[in-house]
């Protein structure tokens, strides 16, 4: 039975690391109605430039700063240069833009700071211990409990703040925002530096298990059924669906995988979200689309 | 001055609604073709036909299957690749395995492909948008695992199954030359199916689910079995697409051929070549063949030999701001950019 | 019209809710053949759901809906409701935005071709003498709005008037035993408006297509309209002839003013 519940926490402790991605993804969604695709390049580049200053001897708090700096000035650019000139086309060119966005960050990314895989030590304690039998990693808890920070202060942010409940009225009509005198661009710069953020701790917190390298960004990749789940526009759906799908998939994968060869983790997280769809076609939390005839 | 319109009058209507109604459009055409079907076998080096040509003939009949979908029905799919990996095992085994003969095997792996091309589409009926994008990707993922793990298909761990010397009839295709004229008809056919498709109300319906779909169901569309069967055509036309370059090119099916980031690719072909035309299609797929050869010749002016990570990096960044930019300034794609400099043609040297 | 005749279509006490807010209460009417019946109101009255349930685009909670005497399955879906002979055009025009005028015409054309799918593959033979013949009568629509000289311009580049004029060639063109129309005028000058009349009456006098649309210029209702049908939040509050409607207490209370 322990075992069952080994397998059952270290998948949801996998499950916060997913909704780590996710959230950038909703964040930005519900912001800005705009689907960004190369939120993954985004962990991906926070990763590089993470490990790049600290392999020019930056003390840890420096780097940290420094990729910041890099998230910033790629918000900005995302931002001015790529989405403004977008902003009255329809939802599905911005999200095309993305693409393009994604493999642009890719490939300006490892053009500075080279493709080989890098390993990312930062210190964080990776001791395990046990709890009635069954063991935890302490490096998972670490990212856990910053994953529920994170979460909270989202939530605030959204719920609270003047910017964060303009954001979401806004987001489903920009020009009407625009009109209305809503410093739109502005508002969209604070929503990708927010994701840049959540990029960085995506990335580290990937980049330290798996070490940094071009697969980081088919993370984002299992990330998207977690936000389908979840909703592509809720934040702590983000949370609760990405518990569920660390957790499905690896007990999935434990349990069924030997029966069917193995491997089953690459498209259960899928699986799990088609027949959420199926129930529920806006997720779990997502805001269900009327449209007004 | 050059690209007449005046003087050219349609009496009936059958010749208003021809794919090509003005003449110099139906000669340079004709042009085009002559060049595909005789120059090129005649000039062009075995590794130009074999590595350009047929991959651009493949990639441009995937292209339209996905353009279809996504650009006139209107259904995002980023998991299009898939469906080519589909066509490409199921040709094999129809032709390898059970002796089918190659033509009917290619097609057959295309109606494959088509059937469970439509069962991953069923989502499409309820489901839209962003939703519906993540489920195609779904599909991406469901389909790569069971190949490689449904031994009867794949045959092994590897998930790489080798071509058979292909025959039709007894006469052996065994040269460059002949494989690529076996790609170009077959493309070139079930294009011109799919140009014909578009043009009449399937094609009207289809962008009318696209434009406005509650509309296009009050005037009469049937939403369910028109996007389904735009799922099946272009399911259809990457299992096709998928075996073709297989025999043709790749020489042996294997599923990392088919993987999420040739789907992506997909996608950014028919963004840069033109949403919702077929020609768009083909001008994404040649764009993106022949990128890679252009930046490899002119690195190639500044040194030697190009590392192949930089040339890899230089081709992601100028995939990617070129979709970006055609985006911005032309977001109709490279062939609405044609046709643009068809409408300045006609009254060039004039300005206005 | 012949008030006497068996109506085209009946609404049978139709309920329906929107979360908490109940969009129609109780609201019955029928449209008798050949006519033109205007649906009055004040804005939310719920003129447009009703529009909306009738061509099954919503499903009422309660009632039915009755049309050429047959009741219609609660859960019929809006083709299989058009594919009976309904055409719409909407408040906040719904052209395809893709598409030239030409092409969005053609689509109204939709549930009369029938041409299988090969045939259409190879635009041969039959499917092709199919795209001729209702080429032509598109273009008899055409004429008829007077709108050739924008055939090839796409949707999306056309004027407001304009638009709406194609959009009601687009539901022309399905030939419907019933046009849906609303605020075919809204947003237009008297000139436009006019024109438009002036459409809608030889729809109705030519073409003897039966109408109901929804308008708000009380000038243009009057002088069209058969019959009038008053809502107002949700519940039928009047129903008769212009003559009837304008002395009924009840509506001017609520819509036309006090002053006459």
């Amino acid at each position: 039975m322990s075992f069952f519940f080994e397998v059952l926490i270290t998948g949801l402790l996998v499950g916060v690391m997913y909704a780590l991605v996710a959230l950038g993804f909703a964040l930005i969604f519900k912001a800005s109605d705009v689907f960004n695709m190369a939120q993954g390049d985004m962990s991906l580049l926070a990763g590089l430039a993470l490990v790049g200053f600290l392999q020019m001897n930056f003390p840890l708090w420096l780097a940290l700063i420094c990729t910041l700096a890099v998230m910033v000035i790629l918000a900005y650019i995302t931002v001015f240069v790529i989405l403004r000139p977008l902003v009255a086309r329809p939802p599905l060119m911005l999200f095309m833009a993305t693409f393009g966005l994604a493999y642009l960050i890719q490939g300006i990314g490892q053009s500075i700071w080279g493709t080989d895989a890098k390993g990312l030590e930062l210190g964080i304690p990776d001791k395990s211990f046990d709890v009635a039998g069954v063991f935890f990693s302490s490096f998972d808890l670490t990212f856990a409990g910053i994953a529920v920070v994170l979460l909270i202060l989202l939530v605030w942010f959204f719920q609270k703040t003047r910017t964060g409940r303009a954001l979401r009225a806004v987001s489903d009509d920009h020009e009407a925002a625009l009109s209305v005198g809503i410093p739109l661009l502005r508002a969209w710069l604070v929503t990708w530096i927010v994701a840049g953020i959540v990029a960085i701790v995506a990335g580290v917190a990937w980049g330290t298990t798996l070490g940094v390298q071009f697969s980081l960004s088919y993370i984002a990749l299992k990330a998207l059924p977690v936000l389908i789940i979840g909703g592509l526009d809720s934040i702590p759906g983000a949370i609760i669906a990405g518990l569920i799908v660390g957790a499905g998939e690896n007990l999935a994968e434990v349990f069924l995988g030997p029966y069917v060869g193995g491997g089953i983790q690459t498209f259960f997280p899928y699986l799990m979200a088609l027949v959420v769809l199926y129930f529920k076609p806006y997720g779990l939390f997502g805001k269900e689309i009327i449209e007004r005839v | 001055m050059f690209y007449r319109e005046c003087g050219n009058f349609k009496d009936t209507y059958a010749r208003d609604m021809a794919i090509f109604p003005i003449p110099l459009d139906r000669y340079g055409f004709i042009v085009m073709l002559i060049v595909a079907f005789l120059v090129i076998p005649l000039v062009a080096s075995d590794y130009w036909i074999t590595n350009i040509m047929v991959p651009f003939y493949c990639f441009g009949l995937s292209a339209i299957g996905l353009n279809i979908l996504a650009g006139y029905a209107g259904q995002i799919s980023i998991g299009h690749a898939a469906f080519m990996a589909v066509g490409a095992y199921a040709s094999l085994i129809l032709y390898g395995r059970y002796g089918v003969p190659l033509i009917p095997s290619i097609l057959g792996a295309g109606v494959v492909s088509a059937g469970v091309g439509v069962f991953f589409g069923l989502p499409s009926l309820k489901i839209k948008g962003f939703y519906l994008a993540i489920a195609t990707l779904a599909s991406q993922f469901i389909i790569q695992w069971l190949i490689v793990h449904w031994k009867w298909v794949s045959g092994g761990v590897f998930g790489t199954v080798e071509t058979p010397n292909m025959q039709i009839f007894g006469w052996a295709l065994d040269t460059a030359v002949k494989k690529y004229y076996l790609s170009l008809c077959i493309v070139g056919v079930l294009a011109l199916f799919a140009k014909n498709l578009v043009r009449g109300q399937l094609g009207r319906n289809w962008m009318a689910i696209r434009d406005m779909d509650f509309a296009a169901e009050i005037i009469g569309v049937n939403l369910y079995r028109d996007k389904l069967i735009a799922f099946a055509v272009a399911t259809f036309y990457a299992g096709v697409a998928g075996s073709l370059i297989t025999f043709c090119y790749y020489g042996a099916a294997n599923i990392e051929e088919f993987h999420v980031m040739v789907s992506f690719a997909l996608m950014g072909m028919i963004i840069i070549g033109g949403l919702g035309t077929i020609l768009g299609s083909f001008l994404g797929a040649g764009f993106f063949v022949l990128l890679p050869i252009g930046i490899n010749q002119s690195m190639g002016a500044f040194m030697k030999v190009v590392p192949s990570d930089i040339l890899s990096n230089i081709e992601t960044i100028i995939f990617g701001g070129l979709i970006a930019l055609f985006l911005i300034v032309e977001p109709f794609g490279m062939a609405r950019l044609w046709q643009t400099i068809k409408d300045k043609l006609r009254l060039w040297p004039f300005p206005y | 019209m012949n008030e006497k005749s068996e109506p085209l279509l009946r609404a049978e006490n139709i309920s329906i809710s929107f979360g908490g807010l109940k969009a129609l209460d109780d609201v019955s009417l029928e449209i008798y053949p050949g006519e033109i019946l205007a649906i009055i109101g004040p804005n939310g009255a719920g003129k447009t759901t009703m529009l909306n349930v009738i061509n099954g685009f919503y499903k009422q909670d309660e009632g039915r809906i009755v049309f050429e005497g047959k009741t219609r399955p609660k859960n019929m879906k809006p083709n299989h409701v058009a594919a009976q002979g309904i055409a719409r055009t909407f408040q906040n025009l719904a052209l395809f935005t893709g598409m030239s005028t030409l092409a969005n015409i053609m689509v109204g054309r939709t549930l009369k071709m029938h041409s299988n799918f090969l045939s259409k593959a190879l635009y041969w033979r039959f499917s092709q003498k199919e795209e001729i013949e209702h080429r032509k009568a598109v273009e008899w629509i055409i004429d008829f709005l007077q709108i050739e000289n924008i055939r090839r311009t796409p949707a999306s580049m056309l004027p407001y008037g304009l638009r709406k004029r194609v959009e009601l060639a687009r539901a022309l063109a399905a030939e419907p035993k019933l046009l849906l129309l609303d605020e075919p005028m809204a947003g237009m000058n008297l000139e436009e408006k006019e024109d438009i009349a002036r459409f809608v009456l030889d729809a109705n006098e030519e073409l003897g297509y039966t109408i109901a649309l929804i308008e708000h210029d009380m000038g243009v209702v009057m002088d069209i309209c058969d019959r009038i049908v008053v809502l107002d939040f949700g519940k039928k509050i009047g129903e008769g002839t212009p003559e009837e409607i304008k002395a009924n207490p009840a509506v001017t209370k609520a819509y036309l003013g006090m002053a006459e």
